[in-house]
């Protein structure tokens, strides 16, 4: 038995120094393609990696320790600071789970502001994935090209919350604020422009003979072996496996919405590329139709819940009572009932999971986050052997990891 | 008397060379950058000087003053030469390289070459080839793993292709006669028409990509790529150091832009109303252009399929062109 020692990692009899032909390199966390703080120790003979081991907690920060710590308004802006690159999506999935604790009908307007939100943050983090992917591939140009747009996107979230990176745009309850004006005239020009530059990375990308020789054949990921591992999201539909907890368990106003579920049966990393493209032109297709729906609705955007939710502002500052509840709920926080909750959406990793137990106190006695990049990471595992030390590069990329979510 | 002067005369052209390819080779780096930055809907530098123009000084400054940095454990001599080597093959190979076509300056002809010896783009090649020790040295000697998968690459990188290019340059070997560039060129006198390319088209697309290779440019550059061996060979390297390789690596494109034109592309030979020098410019400027081109489109292929590229597409069709240049020429 191995003494579990505080200095050195208590990995399976890692020697660094070796006899036979094979070598140790430690693929990060100090690595320019390691994605954030992942190391993964390689054991690699010659260039083909025979040994992947994933160590993850670089970036640890004991989010769901604090979550027992804080009430519950207070932990959402913290859920930012798990899938950084599309941060709407994690305040949305912990709003919805205190929702469905609470069992709170959330008003329509707020329904279709956050719908366009989490789909704006899809194609966010989609734009963000093709252009680290293919910065790891080595098609540098597409890497600007893509920030570019994602750019526009990120304007249109700064418009509407005034945060770029980490938005707590959503709130538990509903959203802080109605659309600015103008804003659904901004995000038309942007939903316009849109697949003409989708148009363009396909055209740098799609028959490009290289990048087809690097994607193809590449991280074969079966559908028994997508299941095992708990894949989720794209990964899973990359495998063949057409599974949307939008379609499946439909939250919000994605029941109303027609939209398609891409499926890739390729299984490979090229696949999962198509996927990905195809993912944002159908986001585009939802927001397109949540505009009208906007429109049509009553200009309610927070639910009228006393007991959990502060009245609006003219409210509280014109009747003592609801000045009162406020003071309560800001100096004290809500308490929903006795009960837990596991609440799924589908993030744009993939499923996205809050657990809940509440024992009725202004804390949550625990909370439990599942985030799609942990299980990513751990089919690493099983999907390196066997490939380059160059193919690594692009199955991380592929795999669309975020650490933030990972250590949370 | 005579000897005296012609002693003279090399040196002040090999100093001359020197300065003027050490130069330019920075200016590529900056061409590079702006080239790029338009690719890509950006400015590139744009803080030091008029558009940048003096980042190349800026970047010169930063590179002399930085501390030299030589790590613990590595071999320390192989470490610190391995720089110098890549540098100065690629310096000793522009020897043999005729650049303009002669000129007289007060009387006194002047030949822009350093040495019009009769085998000289064996000697190009071969001092070119000297430079795979560079990667191959620092990677041996850094002392970490990346460094050494760097160097393996290399060696497999280079190696290989050095077949490809030399197989590919047999095809306008035999048809000339001679290894000396200069009679290369002149046997493209009279016109476009005239040029090797039309007769010879396969050995310069195979001799373009064993140039790419060679030059370590995309969609090669695997011995240093970033995202895979953090920087390759030249990890452990800092300062001036590592920019000699930097500047080894652009002499280099240099060079290999500077024998394409001349071999395949009519040299320094008038075209139409254009002289000669401007010509030569101006093809040594698209084919450097091209390189960066090419940077900015493609990605990188595998080691393995380079491989692949190398021995099953590349060579047997190198081999072919030779026999095609001798049936054709019996």
């Amino acid at each position: 038995m191995q003494k579990v020692n505080k200095l050195q990692p208590f990995f399976e009899n890692l020697v660094f120094e070796r006899d036979d032909n094979t070598m140790i390199v430690n693929f990060g966390p100090q690595h320019p393609s390691a994605h954030g703080q992942l190391r993964l120790i390689l054991e690699l003979d010659g260039e083909m990696v025979t040994k992947a081991t994933p160590d993850v907690g670089y970036l640890h920060r004991g989010m769901e320790k604090m979550a027992e710590n804080m009430i519950y308004n207070e932990f959402l802006p913290t859920t930012d600071r798990m899938d950084y690159i599309a941060a709407s999506s994690n305040n949305y999935g912990f709003a919805l789970a205190v929702e469905t604790l609470i069992g709170l009908e959330v008003p329509r307007r707020a329904k279709t502001i956050r719908m366009m939100l989490l789909e704006l943050n899809r194609i966010v983090s989609h734009l963000f994935w093709l252009a680290t992917h293919a910065l790891d591939v080595g098609a540098m140009t597409i890497f600007l090209y893509a920030f570019r747009e994602r750019e526009y996107a990120m304007d249109l979230i700064e418009e509407y919350c005034g945060a770029r990176l980490t938005h707590s745009s959503v709130r538990i309850g509903g959203v802080p604020l109605d659309l600015p004006e103008n804003w659904i005239t901004n995000l038309s020009k942007f939903l316009d422009k849109m697949p003409a530059n989708l148009a363009d990375y396909e055209g740098l990308l799609d028959k490009n003979r290289i990048w087809k020789m690097r994607l193809e054949e590449v991280g074969k990921i079966t559908p028994e072996m997508a299941q095992t591992w708990g894949c989720s999201g794209p990964m899973l539909r990359g495998s063949g496996i057409a599974w949307d907890i939008r379609k499946e368990e439909p939250y919000e106003l994605y029941d109303e919405v027609e939209f398609d579920v891409p499926v890739s049966d390729t299984l490979d990393s090229y696949g999962r590329y198509k996927l990905h493209m195809e993912e944002m032109r159908q986001s585009v297709k939802i927001i397109r139709q949540v505009i009208p729906m906007y429109y049509k609705s009553e200009p309610q955007i927070m639910a009228h819940a006393p007991k959990y939710i502060s009245a609006p502002k003219e409210q509280i500052m014109t009747q003592n009572y609801s000045l009162m509840e406020h003071f309560v709920l800001v100096a004290q926080g809500m308490r929903p009932p006795v009960g837990e909750v596991y609440v799924a959406t589908e993030s744009p990793k993939g499923e996205l999971g809050f657990y809940i137990n509440s024992q009725g106190g202004a804390y949550p006695y625990r909370l439990k986050l599942r985030a799609p990049s942990f299980w990513h990471t751990s089919i690493l595992q099983e999907l390196l052997p066997g490939h380059y030390l160059a193919d690594v590069v692009t199955i991380i990329g592929n795999s669309n990891i975020v650490f933030g979510e990972i250590d949370r | 008397m005579i000897e005296t002067a012609l002693i003279v005369e090399t040196v002040v052209k090999a100093i001359i060379a020197l300065a003027v390819i050490a130069g330019m080779a920075g200016f590529a780096t900056f061409i590079e950058r702006k080239v790029l930055a338009f690719m890509q809907r950006r400015l590139g530098p744009m803080h030091v000087g008029p558009y940048g123009l003096l980042q190349l000084a800026a970047d010169g400054i930063k590179l002399f003053t930085k501390e030299d940095i030589i790590p613990q454990n590595v071999v320390k001599p192989i470490f610190m030469i391995a720089p110098v080597i890549a540098a100065a093959s690629a310096f000793v190979a522009i020897a043999a390289v005729p650049y303009f076509p002669e000129f007289t300056v007060f009387g006194y002809t002047i030949h822009p070459i350093i040495s019009d010896i009769n085998v000289g783009l064996l000697f190009i090649m071969g001092a070119a080839s000297v430079g795979m020790y560079a990667p191959l040295l620092a990677g041996l000697s850094s002392h970490n793993k990346w460094s050494l998968l760097g160097g393996a690459r290399a060696v497999i990188q280079l190696l290989s292709f050095e077949v490809v290019s030399g197989l590919s340059i047999l095809g306008p070997v035999m048809m000339i006669g001679s290894l000396s560039l200069i009679n290369m060129n002149d046997y493209q006198i009279g016109g476009v028409a005239n040029w090797l390319i039309w007769k010879q088209p396969l050995a310069f697309v195979l001799f373009a990509i064993a140039g790419f290779a060679e030059t370590n440019r995309t969609p090669f550059d695997l011995i240093e790529f970033e995202a895979e061996i953090v920087s390759g060979y030249a990890t452990e390297y800092s300062g001036m150091r590592w920019g000699l390789f930097f500047i080894g690596e652009y002499a280099n494109m240099i060079t290999i832009s500077v024998l394409v034109s001349i071999i395949f592309l009519g040299g320094y030979n008038d075209i139409w109303i254009i002289p000669g020098a401007i010509a030569m410019l101006i093809k040594v400027s698209l084919w450097i252009f091209l390189f960066l081109w090419v940077r900015a489109a493609w990605p990188h292929v595998r080691p393995d399929q380079l491989m692949w590229v190398c021995w099953k597409v590349l060579m047997p069709l190198a081999l072919i062109n030779v026999l095609i240049t001798g049936i054709v020429l019996v």
